[in-house]
């Protein structure tokens, strides 16, 4: 089975996806925190003139989030 | 005798999510019933309010938004902190209604700690609007706890809240993996004391995992909504505008002009009529009560220095009008988000570009506004830089020097020598303020970790209660914080420009006002009149400070006048002009000062003003801070003097060396 696995940042705006892992490191808890949890749909809703900030649709709501922010989230395609 | 239970003052807590409505129900429940006051310590402004429900009164806190009890930044740790030591008997849980599955992490937490709870479900016309529906019979059974929903906008609603304030209870039900420990409450208290972070990071992330699989749970019993999985059409088609590469900044830019021309031309009217009402009332004064030092120090002294004070309200009034709607509205958020790749190159953040432009009007209200900066460490870097920017108040000494050192009008081509020049000003002015931020972000250490995630809010229009109640907060926190400094200093300056050592300046009083030279009151009065003032301000304390400060500034091609100038326009900048114009006897008019200095001579003969001296001066003004209010202001925002003393001692290194390097060159 090819592994699905990619991150957040590398998804096209639109492209939906579910949650698979986040890296270990202090922005985890705060990621959580927002809706980000292993399990949890998403996309990308739009990506910022520069390139960054990402805004996403998670849990509900929109988040929007730093490049740095975003790499730390692996995701799955569902598409 | 019977007491009831009921009849006392109960304290009560407004605890949510940041864009939970939690301010519009504060302003809703308390009306005028509030006032902002701190929390010791940190930089946190606490919003008190109260109000009376049958026979009970109730003390109301706004706590500052947070995600959850585990916190993340100042803010949060003031909400949490308060809720354990304080121990208020009801806290109010604030819901966003249409993000109920994020919203009911905090709630579930809150639940957890065994307090008497009522939960709000907020915005609840907004969650029908979007079809959005909540079974709250359900949700209460679920939360074991009373659930209000309103809609605090209109109001309706509120005696609700208030009646289930005063009979909450604690909820029955746990929502905590009870298998992993028994008291939520010391668990949730270790975070502040617990030196074993990463341990307690990972019961956090395993809390919060479980406690959203319940959630998912409650939330899929009680809310029906059609649209899973999709951004609300309305938010949708404004964003593809206002996130546009070409459009989104377009109508940025356009926002800013707007916002730049009420603070900039719009509030010199209301500031004329303060300012002309406040020289009415000194000569009132003077005129009417009887004479002496103490009319002396309340018609100069006391109304001068409170003219001075509010003087600052009509464009703290007009940008944080504009700052409310912006915010209220959710636009806020798709400035910040258009902005802040550019802006975090320098250690700002997306929401410094109002400040930083608005700043160019005056820095004590754009400093107050840096608020809206969630991160401590790039609020900091904000508030640091904004002296830098060019303020209006520069302006008047800026062509006072430059129409000096360029006499007359050369055109290069379509261009004005002049108005390029004072381009450059405001540029050198712009380059340093990203430059002194640049280089800050790099030394800067914060204790705080920093997350720069944020909501992105859906669309609302702004309610005009919460703008017109927000504006006036901060009016008050302006005249009854900064402004005691502010008046405190300017009272101080006005004793030590109108009182010197001795009898010194009873005796010019005397010599000139006894007629000893009556022939030059014959010749020109004003002239009479100016050259007494000037001989006043030489033999006044200032006066000797000036010559005291002379050795120092010297070597940037500045005498003692100009050292009383720098003194006395500490109080704010332009009055440099007005010094100028006293010391010379000029009569206040610009023409009259440019031709009096131009014309003024040294010991050897020559002419004083050269274009080194005066290039040096405007180098000087370009960076230094200049401005007991920006000082006020400051130690008001960062509550302590350790900003406002760091920032003095770099602007005032940076502006002594650059008008070095610039008289020594052209010299």
């Amino acid at each position: 089975m090819p592994n699905m696995d990619t991150l957040l940042s590398q998804l096209k705006p639109g492209e939906k996806a579910i949650i698979k892992s986040i890296a270990d490191n202090p922005m985890k808890t705060k990621l959580i925190e927002m809706g980000c949890f292993p399990g949890e749909e998403l996309y990308i809703t739009k990506i910022a003139p520069l390139g960054c900030p990402f805004a996403i649709y998670v849990s509900g709501y929109e988040l929007s989030l730093r490049l740095n922010e975003a790499m730390n989230i692996v995701v799955e395609r569902l598409n | 005798m019977i007491l009831s239970p009921s009849n006392k003052d109960l304290n009560v807590v407004l605890l949510g999510n940041p864009n939970a409505g939690k301010s519009t129900l504060f302003n809703a429940l308390t009306g005028l019933n509030q006032r902002t006051g701190n929390y010791s310590g940190v930089t946190v402004d606490k919003l008190q309010g109260s109000f009376k429900y049958k026979t009970n009164s109730v003390n109301l806190i706004d706590l500052p938004g947070t995600y959850s009890l585990f916190a993340k930044s100042t803010d949060e740790e003031v909400a949490v902190k308060n809720l354990l030591t304080d121990k208020p008997d009801v806290v109010v849980v604030v819901l966003d209604s249409t993000n109920l599955q994020r919203n009911l992490l905090l709630a579930t937490q809150v639940l957890d700690l065994g307090m008497r709870t009522v939960v709000v479900l907020n915005m609840i016309d907004e969650a029908i609007y979007q079809n959005i529906n909540i079974d709250s019979e359900k949700l209460k059974d679920l939360l074991g706890i009373t659930i209000v929903a309103i809609d605090s906008r209109t109001k309706e609603g509120t005696e609700k809240i208030k009646e289930a304030i005063v009979n909450a209870e604690v909820s029955r039900n746990k929502f905590f993996d009870i298998s992993v420990t028994e008291n939520y409450a010391q668990k949730i208290n270790s975070q502040f004391e617990d030196p074993n972070k990463t341990e307690l990071q990972k019961w956090e992330e395993d809390d919060k995992i479980y406690r959203y699989k319940n959630v998912k749970y409650i939330y899929s019993l009680c809310v029906r909504s059609p649209e899973q999985l999709k951004l609300k059409e309305r938010s949708t088609k404004i964003d593809n505008i206002v996130t546009h590469k070409v459009w989104g900044y377009l109508v940025f830019m356009t926002l800013l002009f707007i916002i730049f021309q009420f603070i900039f031309y719009v509030a010199e009217y209301p500031m004329g009529w303060i300012e002309d009402a406040f020289i009415a009332l000194s000569s009132f004064i003077k005129g009417n009560l009887p004479g002496g030092i103490l009319n002396n120090l309340i018609s100069d002294g006391v109304v001068t220095g409170i003219s001075g004070v509010l003087m600052f309200v009509p464009q703290i009034t007009f940008l944080f009008l504009f700052i409310a709607l912006l915010e209220d509205s959710g636009y806020m958020a798709r400035a910040s988000f258009i902005m802040d790749k550019v802006m975090r190159k320098f250690g700002l953040n997306g929401r410094s570009v109002i400040p930083v432009i608005s700043a160019t009007a005056c820095a004590v209200p754009s400093i107050m506004s840096t608020r809206s900066i969630s991160n401590f460490k790039e609020r900091l870097i904000t508030i640091f830089v904004l002296p830098l920017v060019s303020c209006s108040a520069r302006l008047p000494v800026y062509t006072l020097l430059i129409s000096m050192m360029f006499p007359s009008t050369i055109v290069l081509g379509f261009l004005n020598l002049k108005g390029i020049v004072l381009f450059g000003l405001y540029i050198l002015g712009f380059a340093f303020t990203l430059l002194t931020a640049f280089v800050l972000q790099k030394l800067l250490k914060t204790k705080e970790a920093s997350f720069f995630m944020m909501e992105m809010p859906v669309y609302r229009v702004p309610l005009l209660r919460n703008v017109a109640l927000g504006v006036l907060n901060k009016i008050k926190v302006f005249v009854f914080d900064a402004g005691k400094v502010i008046l405190s200093i300017s009272i101080i300056l006005w004793f030590l420009s109108n009182y010197g050592p001795g009898n010194a300046i009873e005796e010019i009083e005397k010599k000139y006002v006894d007629a000893e030279y009556p022939h030059v009151g014959e010749a020109d009065p004003n002239y009479y009149k100016e050259f007494i003032a000037s001989q006043k301000l030489e033999a006044s304390y200032i006066g000797h400070l000036g010559k005291v400060i002379e050795p120092v500034i010297r070597p940037l091609g500045y005498d003692w006048k100009i050292g009383i100038a720098i003194i006395t326009s500490f109080a704010a900048r332009e009055v440099f002009v007005g010094t100028m114009s006293t010391i010379y006897g000029a009569n206040g008019n610009e023409k009259g000062i440019r031709e009096k200095l131009l014309s003024e001579k040294d010991e050897s003969g020559n002419l004083k003003y050269t274009m080194a001296v005066c290039f040096s001066l405007v180098i000087f003004y370009v960076f230094a801070m200049q401005c007991m209010s920006t000082i006020a202001v400051v130690k008001r925002e960062t509550k302590s003097w350790k900003w406002p003393a760091i920032q003095f001692v770099y602007l005032t290194a940076l502006a002594y060396i650059s008008a070095w390097i610039t008289f020594n060159i052209l010299q």
